[in-house]
């Protein structure tokens, strides 16, 4: 069957800026043409709980919600969030990963073990993994809130890769990208940085 | 124009469109954002918060009797609260049209029960209306206005969290002024008296036959014909997983769920062999066609508990998982906890090391009742924390001095506390109180509220004085005790001191939720000092800050991302080891 949609289920913890992205992925879609659908849950988690974004395009979408084992992508704000939805990911999916860490309350006292290798584990489920230290980059760039762009770009970087009809182009995301910096009326100093983060996601080889 | 807009944005959208000039709610989980989207259009249409859901539905009311249209929106639950405005003004019927939102929550993602409300539209006897998508949510909401003025009644709205929250593409319309019918006295429809009841109930159930007739051939309700071997009558949200697991099925999805179109039913159904009911939670379409003796399948194969999706659909009627099963075992939960910086925090952090019932209450509060605190009791419903403390001291065989302590946060004291309170002066109660202010209603995403001093519409106006309104409650003044909520000692001693009273008390704790605070303010920061941090005596951990863990070494750590500099861990590390730094 010749895929028609195309679904992102993005994760991560509360305070990581996963809405944002999610609304810039939508936007993205909507510029290339494509019915969107996205979905999350709001309320109660504003920072430190478990965060889920559900982004679907196609030439028509119905369901807000990715069905299992039919996500395209799984980006994972966080290192070990991602593992919590593989039973989402097709089984040419991908899973993206930032390397960062961010405890869990239930961690620090004493209730659960945080995961010795997130990686390990996508991979010895026969997840196709792909792990960035997307932290790092942003605090290299001087700004750590710019995490979901750099994570974006790498996304982006597979959308791209795409056959046609569901491939997006580059400069449908650097004009949504503007645009929404724009929008924000974001200091040219933050521009800059957000269009730095973009441009190293979108280029690693991760 | 086009826009991708959730289910709110769509139907603050069409409130605009339809011509409303009046818009009233309390915030509430799914439902918060429709006000706080309508407030755009605040040239056109007023929009306020109300104290709580009754005040916004009989506002409402008095605004559709005045002749303009007018909708009240809110939670599942909200509307036990405002029940009984509803109930009489089935009856009343409407001047300028009026609709009420409920917001249901199939799951419960942040809500403690998982009612379904469509109940209310059959119990109160008028119209019920549910969207499938955020086109729809703008589309309808202008039609339920139609309906409430043409058939002389309100309309529930009834949308669902995957309604409200997901984002679909819809195309705008231009705003259609109604001009104000004013208010005319009619004695025999607005002054509900036994006697005016009585002839008003005949044309309630006169208005539910010519709304059924309606339903037949309205556009809310529409048949897809397709392949007539499988029917599905659905509605809400289910119709759009119905269209993915069964693409080629005929489909009547019912836009006007009640009265259900009884007429439209019967013909859908004798055009298909096998016809399933594909609905959330109650089986409120099945159980009214099974009545009518028609086969169907339903609730004995699809879940009657939480929300659906396109899996649950496939494994229910066609027993298929179409995914690879993988569970990671032992993977940490990452539950909602306090925020960094959150004023909750020491007020839970002292009560955990008293030993005190504590009766709760609903906000992010509640969650004081989860580890490390495991300092909240109870949770019931709005204001329910200070009955219940007052209730469990009555209960008490021995004297009940310093056992209970009721916490409630300012805007729930507003919405349904203050008479909680005036109940335990009045009946010679002695519970202590702590309404936990945090100058804003946090929990929905930060609305004002009565003590705020601000209106939904950006004015200012009174500031509702917590002191004096609790002192004129009749609580002594100084049994009334404002505290610093982020003080650790102070808190200590000042719940200490009102528990040992045999009277009632209310503590206020002070300190505004993080999301109000300034955009430009300067966080402080602070940091571990590991040479300091000897024995690793998990002291700071015990504050239940997501920012601060313990490292490989097992000495704590503060993500300075997250770390917000409120000072409560330093306050209650033994070795001074957390000292403020430079950001």
């Amino acid at each position: 069957m010749k895929k028609d949609k195309i679904n992102v289920l993005i994760c991560g913890v509360g305070g990581q800026g996963i809405l944002l992205a999610s609304e810039i992925l939508s936007e993205v879609f909507i510029k290339a043409g494509y019915d969107v659908k996205k979905s999350e849950i709001h309320g109660m988690s504003q920072r430190g709980g478990s965060v889920e974004s559900h982004v679907r395009a196609g030439k028509k979408v119905h369901s807000p919600l990715i069905k299992k084992g039919e996500a395209d992508f799984i980006l994972a704000f966080e290192s070990m969030e991602g593992l919590r939805y593989l039973e989402y990911l097709s089984s040419e999916g991908k899973l993206i990963r930032n390397t960062q860490k961010i405890i869990p309350l239930t961690v620090t006292i004493g209730n659960a073990e945080y995961p010795d290798n997130p990686e390990k584990i996508a991979k010895d489920n026969g997840i196709d993994t792909v792990s960035i230290n997307a932290i790092k980059i942003a605090k290299d760039l001087g700004s750590d809130k710019v995490v979901n762009i750099i994570l974006l770009g790498v996304l982006a970087q597979y959308l791209g890769d795409l056959s046609a009809p569901l491939r997006i182009d580059r400069k449908i995301w650097d004009d949504v990208i503007v645009d929404w910096m724009n929008v924000k009326k974001l200091s040219p100093k933050i521009m800059e940085i957000n269009k730095k983060a973009f441009e190293r996601g979108y280029n690693s080889t991760a | 124009m086009k826009k991708l807009l959730s289910g709110n944005e769509a139907v603050a959208r069409g409130i605009y469109e339809a011509g409303v000039k009046f818009a009233s709610a309390y915030p509430g989980t799914p439902s918060t954002e429709i006000l706080e989207n309508v407030v755009q259009y605040k040239n056109d249409v007023h929009c306020e918060w109300a104290p709580n859901e009754k005040v916004a539905v009989e506002s409402a009311i008095g605004a559709s009797m005045g002749g303009v249209r007018s909708v009240a929106a809110m939670k599942h639950v909200g509307l036990n609260v405002a029940a009984d405005p509803l109930f009489s003004m089935a009856y009343i019927g409407s001047n300028g049209g009026i609709v009420i939102i409920t917001a249901d929550e199939p799951s419960m993602h942040s809500s403690q029960n998982e009612q379904d409300n469509r109940h209310y539209a059959r119990a109160a006897k008028i119209p019920c209306i549910e969207p499938s998508d955020s086109q729809e949510a703008k589309d309808f909401i202008i039609s339920a206005f139609e309906i409430s003025e043409k058939f002389d009644t309100p309309v529930l709205f009834r949308m669902t969290t995957r309604i409200c929250h997901s984002k679909s593409i819809v195309e705008f319309g231009k705003r259609k002024e109604k001009k104000s019918k004013g208010f005319t006295r009619d004695f025999q429809k607005y002054v509900i008296l036994p006697a005016n009841a009585r002839k008003l109930h005949l044309k309630v159930e006169e208005r539910l036959k010519k709304l059924e007739e309606y339903g037949y051939d309205c556009p809310l309700n529409k048949i897809e014909v397709n392949d007539t071997k499988i029917g599905i009558i659905t509605s809400c949200i289910a119709y759009q997983y119905a269209k993915e697991i069964f693409p080629n099925a005929s489909i009547l999805k019912l836009g006007l769920s009640f009265p259900m179109p009884k007429k439209l039913i019967k013909k859908f159904a004798n055009k298909v062999e096998t016809l399933y009911v594909i609905e959330e939670l109650e089986p409120f379409v099945e159980e009214q066609i099974k009545a009518m003796g028609i086969k169907v399948i339903g609730k004995d194969k699809l879940p009657i508990t939480y929300e659906f999706n396109t899996n649950v659909i496939e494994e229910s009627l066609l027993n298929k998982k179409s995914y690879k099963e993988i569970k990671v075992e032992n993977l940490p939960p990452r539950p909602p906890v306090l925020c960094p910086g959150c004023p909750h925090r020491a007020v839970f952090y002292i009560l955990s090391k008293l030993n005190v019932h504590v009766t709760g209450d609903i906000g992010c509060y509640t969650l004081g009742a989860l580890p490390p605190f495991l300092a909240l009791h109870t949770c019931v419903c709005m204001g329910a924390s200070i009955g219940s403390a007052y209730g469990i001291e009555r209960a008490m065989e021995q004297d009940p001095t310093g056992k209970v302590v009721a916490v409630i946060g300012d805007s729930t004291f507003v919405h349904s506390g203050i008479t909680e309170l005036i109940n335990i002066v009045y009946n010679k109660g002695i519970s202590t109180v702590c309404i936990m202010d945090n100058s804003i209603t946090a929990m929905t995403g930060h609305q004002d509220h009565p003590g705020t001093g601000k209106t939904l519409m950006g004015k200012k106006t009174h500031k509702l004085d917590l002191v004096k309104l609790v002192e004129s409650c009749g609580i002594k003044k100084e049994n009334i005790r404002p505290v610093s909520a982020f003080n650790t000692k102070e808190l200590m001693k000042v719940f200490k001191e009102e528990l040992a009273k045999s009277e009632p008390s209310v503590i206020i704790t002070q300190g505004p939720c993080i999301f109000i605070e300034p955009k430009d303010k300067k966080w402080k920061l602070f940091e571990v000092k590991a040479e300091k941090c000897k024995v690793a005596c998990s002291a700071c951990l015990k504050v239940g800050c997501p920012a601060i863990y313990n490292d490989e070494n097992g000495k704590a750590v503060i993500d300075p991302m997250f770390c917000l500099g409120c000072t409560v861990c330093a306050q209650v590390c033994p070795f001074d080891a957390i000292i403020e730094v430079e950001r």
